[in-house]
């Protein structure tokens, strides 16, 4: 059988089960919904916009954060790549800074930036860029020593050994980097928009789960599932794999 | 003199603090033109000889000049193929063969000069092709296009066909031996085959191991293509048996 339709067939027998289960009352509808109530709720939040306006909101704090974090993540991994002083510290530092999840920053960003979208960039930009540099300073030190010495004969280096050779050798860690930046970044503003403000996809989950309207929260925690997936299977493990048979990782 | 090597030593620390010599008084020079072989067994310092002529690395004493240059740091002028094709994988095999000449040139006249040295070696036909898209091989051509791209007027060559099976091995003899001959460059050849070395040099330079030394400089004086002369060839290969076995069974003899 083929993938796709194991899976298709997995995830039948799963909303099945979950179906029977609400209708025969093997727990409460309250505390867990039944598949119709939950795509009901889904239906009446894009119909009235407010899911949509939702998913526009968080994915636009997404894309600034997600973007400064990529910039920001390069810039350090190539820093702490090419001096061993800056790795030897701030290198040290951010894998202990890696090691903190981004959303404990909460309550400093709130000081600092206040109750708004600003705090919640913040997280997301610290969710991304500490795993991005460590990926980009881990890709510039693995480059082929035999491409560095092949340049070298051919009249390349400094600069230009670093833009034509080096950075582009790097790309295979520089696509995971992004990938798992992206990864950090999403659960980042997830877990920020729910403890702050909205609008967005984490705030509508706060609110509705407020309102003990439990059909809208796993609602919503489907589509953060959905968007997740996707964009990890369809984007990045799609270019990983090309990247990889490209640069004769395969 | 073309190329002068004076005096050259090369020493290190290994790791456990023991000073370690890998090419000792090495001094040879080669006439423009010439296709020298440098034969020895593994360990014998012979592909840092070639690094130190590239400079890509430096030597602890001695010099080595190019016509009349000092050798100190990599240039254009020595073009350099590795045992392992080194390709560029990002790229395809036309802009690999660009990568050393894309500054100097016009995108035109880079790509004319790409392809006249794709011809030569002729993979005109791969020239959009990515490297891990063409075999071992054809990737060593492209890499022997590269090098003849900047029209060097020294070729190194570290044990360039090592990795190939025999029968790419012998076709590229034959392709190597035509490039030499129409571009008459200047080449230095590594390699620990006997054969190799006769069927396709001037000269051969033996070296010894343990400190790496020259053994001896054998002219090869049988007329080309060296095919027709089968006997003369297997004459010297033992000839130069003689000289190599005693190395040999000293890196045995270290090795067990």
């Amino acid at each position: 059988m083929k993938t796709i339709s194991k899976r298709i067939l997995f995830f039948a027998i799963l909303i099945g089960f979950w179906s029977l289960g609400s209708a025969l009352n093997w727990w409460s509808e309250v505390l867990f919904p039944s598949p119709i109530n939950v795509f009901q709720a889904l239906f009446t939040g894009v119909k009235d916009m407010t899911l949509i306006y939702d998913l526009i909101a968080s994915f636009r704090r997404l894309a600034i954060g997600l973007s400064i974090a990529l910039i920001l993540g390069t810039a350090i991994g190539v820093i702490i790549a090419k001096s061993k002083t800056a790795d030897d510290t701030i290198g040290a530092m951010l894998l202990a800074l890696q090691s903190v999840p981004s959303i404990v920053w909460l309550p400093l960003a709130i000081m600092w930036f206040g109750l708004n979208e600003k705090a919640v960039i913040f997280i997301v930009i610290l969710g991304g860029t500490f795993v991005m540099a460590l990926n980009i300073r881990t890709g510039i030190k693995n480059v082929q020593p035999l491409f560095i010495r092949a340049a070298r004969t051919m009249g390349s280096n400094g600069l230009d050994l670093f833009r034509r050779v080096i950075f582009p050798a790097s790309v295979p860690h520089i696509v995971t980097g992004s990938r798992l930046a992206w990864a950090f970044s999403w659960r980042a503003l997830m877990a920020g928009e729910l403890l702050s403000t909205g609008p967005g996809l984490g705030y509508t989950l706060r609110y509705a789960s407020d309102f003990g309207d439990m059909s809208l929260v796993i609602g919503v925690m489907i589509i953060i599932g959905v968007i997740g997936s996707i964009v990890d299977q369809l984007i990045f493990q799609r270019i990983e794999k090309n990247v990889a048979k490209r640069w004769g990782l395969v | 003199m073309f190329l002068t090597i004076d005096k050259l030593n090369k020493q290190f620390y290994t790791p456990e603090k023991q000073l370690s010599t890998v090419l000792k008084d090495i001094s040879f020079s080669a006439d423009e033109g010439e296709f020298i072989s440098i034969l020895g067994p593994s360990g014998c310092g012979k592909s840092t000889l070639l690094s130190i002529i590239a400079g890509l690395t430096p030597s602890t004493s001695g010099t080595v000049e190019v016509q009349g240059n000092r050798i100190i740091h990599p240039g254009k002028d020595r073009g350099m193929v590795f045992q392992e094709p080194a390709l560029f994988p990002w790229l395809t095999v036309i802009e690999n063969v660009i990568f050393p000449i894309k500054k100097e040139h016009s995108k035109k006249t880079a790509n004319e000069l790409a392809n006249n040295y794709l011809k030569m070696v002729q993979l005109s036909k791969y020239a959009h092709h990515y490297p891990h898209e063409i075999s071992g091989g054809m990737q060593q051509r492209v890499a022997i296009a590269r090098a003849l791209v900047m029209n060097p007027s020294l070729l190194l060559m570290d044990e360039p066909f090592g990795a190939l099976d025999e029968q790419t091995r012998s076709r590229l003899h034959v392709q190597l031996e035509h490039i030499w001959r129409d571009t008459k460059k200047t080449i230095i050849f590594i390699t620990h085959s006997i054969t190799e070395s006769i069927k396709l040099s001037d000269r051969v330079i033996v070296m010894g191991t343990q400190p790496g030394v020259i053994l001896t400089d054998i002219k090869i004086d049988i007329p080309r293509p060296r095919e027709k002369h089968k006997e003369q060839m297997i004459k010297l290969e033992s000839q130069i048996m003689v000289h190599l076995k005693s190395e040999i069974d000293k890196v045995i003899s270290e090795e067990t």
